[in-house]
């Protein structure tokens, strides 16, 4: 007698593995967690560690620094006396990346901005995934009118220049906030940039993932469903949307990408997120009047965003490859 | 701060304006006792040249009894004159007016209502025409025709400006102004005394163009003017060149200088990052615009001997509605000018080479001007000190307490550029401090300025600036605080505070009247006004700024004044 061979892992079980062995996309995720989890954990650094509060002004304060109290706006060495500027990277708890021109704790306030930099950018590639899925579906499933409509209606959304759009929306929303009948949203909510980045970006995973469904619609299996007599709604939750899935995972990552970048525009020109609060963007443009003397004030959000783009662009690449079959057996031979 | 000056109402708009003066390549602080001094004649005076500008926009219309803007006002100071003119000397105090296309400065007749002008002989427009009578009464017809913007709140008080300014193309000014083209003089009726009509006559406004000057803004072409240059080339993409008026011959050094450089050159479109580093090249040889924050250590450390830093009459303020809670509440309002950190504003402007904490409604230089700080550690409205010391925290939350205002919501709304910001920010800390739920909402400031004038779109709190045409109390005081200047439902209310008071009415009253017969007297009136109003704290004073400028290295004879600031016609190249 035989042991029975054990059943040959699932799709996404085999997609997992694949990805576990993608070095660089395991580096990249790592990277993310390691940035997530500290921007997570922001309020804990700026209480127990910088204790400091990155969201007051404190242009007129001093902190202890190895024994001496320094002034955190710093009087320019000429003989005019002319400016003052923030006090660079310390090296110390507090202040370690130095102090915005505002007087605030830059490090502090990097994470806090963390915190809605990937918030907003994470909540949007869902949000848009979801609204691309049910459009892309629809148009691709039912063909016809709703397929003319939903197309166009895309093909007008795509003529338009991404962030050109996402700023006239912001635009108007960022003075006056939403009112959707009862549903009032407040001018700061972050909700507003998480919901105008997603409807810029719909265009953009709705044309692919409306692609594979028309080829997934001549399918052997989704034709013998309808011979079968199978509701079409049965058919587009259990035959199609699982059949879609992997398009939606591996845009995933991309789209989070691209939404981080359109959030930081948007927060760079004062219409993303709103202050005091912060975000990787606005700490470029707090840092943007710094450029000559305080330059971390720009650099240090700069280089979070960029990381993260390229860690959720590596993920994504591992992620279409460890997804795609014929890659797959591509690689296998 | 982008744009620049000049904006509403005859005094300006914080971040579009600047104004004022020191001697050349010297840190000037402005002093209250004026101190004429003969323009300098330097021994190693440098003829010809081109003087090079930058500026980061053009200034729209060139037309001078249209244009608002500082830019305009700078670079055609030495193209058109007035009949008075403010003294053309160093000096940062302010000087009373003297005369220019006038002989002599009148004193006024009929109680007032009357000044009598008589026309210098042989003065010529840059086309080659004679100055006549008949082009001043033109000039000032064309005023309302044109719709200048200060025709109504400047020169209202002329007999039959109210039917020129309701039916501007039938402008007359019939029984105002009358011409004697014999004996060259010029006849000016008021309605009633206006204690700032000569000062009004030597504002850029009332330039004396050739009668036949269309009435219409005459936008990128500028007309013929009286002064040593004139306007060759203007394209509001790419820049502007002055030329010498061929028909120039200096008639009063101190009113209209002749100019130095053979002509002028301004190119538009630079930041002001550029523009700072395009002068420490050599390449342009001075900036409109402010040095920026960033860039004033490494001027003040490398290029200290190119920098000119002189104060302006122009601050920033906190207008609280005095009619919306919780700035209803006189204590509510006191509370917050107790607990303001006027220093962290100072930082915000650079530090205290280039700003001053503020603690009244009348600024340094202003006629008037006494020192007093009712709100600051140690000080009250009955026993103010002479200047800010510290916030008084304590003195703050303990009035709150005694408003019942606590826990009130209130947004600040602010102008999104620059230096508003910060400020802003600082102010929502300062409140959220004595325990206000407070949010700040910024717009940008061409949007701000007349949305918080409208007391419809109920402002609490609003950040902005103000700035003089001219130096005089009034500019402040009357047209920011008086019951006449709060006008509900409108953009164009600049009393944004909604503060109306009888009683400080009449005071001010007196001491604008007491200005035709007794200068001093009416000074120390527009100072008792300026303690009354603090002491219902409708805003909250924050900082005056000065203003840090760049000149080339081959730049001299810098001549800054109050009211031209840095004089172009006498800058020197070498």
């Amino acid at each position: 007698m035989t042991a029975e061979a054990p059943p040959p892992p699932g799709p996404w079980r085999q997609a997992m593995r694949g990805l576990a062995r993608n070095r660089a996309s395991m580096a990249a995720l790592a990277v993310l967690v390691l940035i997530t989890l500290s921007c997570v954990l922001a309020p804990l650094y700026a209480r127990d560690i910088a204790r400091t509060d990155p969201f007051t002004s404190n242009v007129a304060g001093s902190i202890m620094l190895d024994g001496h109290e320094v002034d955190i706006m710093q009087p320019n060495d000429n003989p005019l006396h002319l400016g003052l500027s923030p006090i660079g990277p310390t090296g110390h708890a507090a202040y370690l990346l130095g102090a915005d021109s505002q007087g605030r704790d830059v490090a502090a306030r990097m994470l806090y901005g963390g915190r809605n930099s990937l918030l907003i950018s994470s909540c949007a590639a869902v949000l848009c995934l979801i609204l691309a899925a049910a459009a892309g579906i629809a148009a691709g499933f039912f063909g016809g009118l709703v397929d003319a409509v939903l197309s166009r209606l895309m093909d007008i959304m795509w003529a338009v220049p991404v962030y050109l759009f996402a700023i006239s929306l912001s635009i108007v929303t960022v003075s006056q906030g939403l009112k959707l009948g009862p549903f009032v949203v407040e001018a700061d909510s972050l909700l507003i940039p998480i919901v105008i980045i997603a409807l810029v970006y719909v265009p953009y995973a709705a044309r692919p993932i409306r692609g594979r469904v028309l080829a997934l619609r001549q399918a052997e299996f989704v034709t013998a469903a309808r011979c079968l007599g199978v509701p079409r709604w049965r058919i587009v939750l259990f035959d199609i949307l699982p059949n879609v899935t992997t398009t939606l995972v591996v845009l995933g990552p991309l789209l989070m990408a691209l939404s981080l970048l359109a959030e930081s525009a948007l927060s760079f020109l004062s219409i993303g997120v709103q202050a005091p609060a912060a975000s990787w963007g606005t700490i470029i443009q707090d840092g943007e009047g710094l450029i000559y003397t305080r330059p971390m004030v720009a650099i240090a959000p700069g280089l979070a965003i960029v990381l993260v783009v390229l860690a959720l662009n590596i993920l994504g690449d591992g992620l279409r490859d460890a997804l795609d079959v014929r890659d797959a057996a591509r690689r296998s031979s | 701060m982008v744009q620049k000056r000049f904006f509403a109402m005859g005094c300006v708009l914080a971040a579009l304006c600047a104004a004022s003066g020191s001697p050349s390549f010297a840190q000037a602080e402005l002093t209250t006792a004026p101190t004429p001094r003969p323009a300098p004649i330097s021994s190693d005076s440098h003829k010809g040249g081109t003087l090079r500008l930058a500026a980061q926009n053009s200034g729209g219309t060139l037309d001078p009894q249209v244009s608002y803007i500082s830019l305009i006002k700078q670079l055609e100071t030495p193209v058109y004159d007035g009949l008075l003119a403010f003294p053309k000397f160093a000096g940062s105090a302010a000087q009373p007016v003297i005369a220019n296309l006038a002989e002599v400065v009148p004193q006024p007749e009929d109680g007032g209502r009357t000044y009598r002008f008589t026309l210098r002989p042989n003065l010529h427009f840059s086309n080659g025409q004679v100055v006549r009578v008949e082009d001043v009464a033109a000039s000032f017809r064309r005023l309302f025709k044109v719709g200048s913007p200060t025709a109504g709140p400047y020169y209202s008080h002329i007999v039959g400006a109210d039917a020129c300014l309701h039916d501007p193309a039938r402008c007359t000014l019939a029984g105002g102004i009358e011409t004697d083209p014999t004996t060259r003089t010029i006849t000016f009726h008021l309605t009633q005394p206006d204690a700032e009509f000569l000062d009004r006559l030597a504002w850029f406004h009332a330039a004396i163009l050739p009668a036949s000057t269309p009435p219409h803004d005459t936008g990128n072409t500028a007309p013929p003017g009286t002064g040593p240059y004139r306007v060759t080339r203007y394209d509001p993409a790419t820049g502007m060149v002055l030329e010498r008026n061929p028909y120039f011959r200096e008639w009063a050094h101190d009113a209209q200088p002749a100019g130095y450089v053979d002509s002028i050159q301004v190119t538009f479109g630079l930041d002001p990052e550029g523009e700072v580093t395009a002068i420490e090249n050599g390449q342009y040889d001075w900036m409109y615009e402010d040095v920026p924050l960033d860039r004033l250590g490494e001027v003040g450390s490398r290029y200290a001997g190119q920098v000119q830093i002189y104060t302006l009459l122009l601050y920033y303020y906190a207008a609280l509605n005095v009619r919306m809670p919780p700035f209803n509440s006189l204590k509510a309002r006191q509370a917050l000018s107790y607990a303001i950190n006027r220093h962290a504003m100072v930082i915000y402007h650079g530090g205290a080479a280039v700003a001053t904490p503020l603690c009244q409604l009348l600024p340094q230089g202003a006629p008037g001007y006494e020192p007093s700080c009712a709100y600051t550690k140690g000080a009250s409205p009955a026993h103010p000190l002479p200047q800010w010391q510290a916030p008084d925290l304590e003195e703050a939350r303990k009035l709150v307490r005694e408003s019942g205002t606590a826990g009130q919501k209130v947004t600040i709304i602010a102008p999104l550029e620059g230096r508003y910001a910060a400020m802003a920010m600082e102010l929502r800390s300062t409140l959220a401090s004595l325990g206000y739920d407070t949010s700040v909402r910024s717009m940008t400031q061409t949007v701000q300025f007349p949305y918080v004038q409208n007391s419809d779109n109920h402002v609490q709190i609003a950040l902005t600036g103000w700035n003089a045409d001219y130096p005089s109390a009034s500019t402040f005081l009357q047209t920011l605080f008086t019951c006449a200047s709060f006008r509900p439902h409108s953009d164009n209310s600049p009393n944004m505070s909604a503060f109306c008071n009888p009683d400080i009415d009449a005071l001010m009253n007196k001491a604008s009247a007491a200005a035709l017969t007794s200068p001093a007297e009416s000074r120390q009136r527009w100072a008792e006004v300026d303690r009354a109003l603090m002491a219902q704290a409708p805003a909250v004073p924050l900082v005056q700024i000065k203003r840090v400028s760049l000149l080339s290295k081959r730049t001299r004879n810098a001549i800054v004044t109050l009211n031209d600031e840095i004089l172009l016609s006498q800058l020197q190249v070498r």
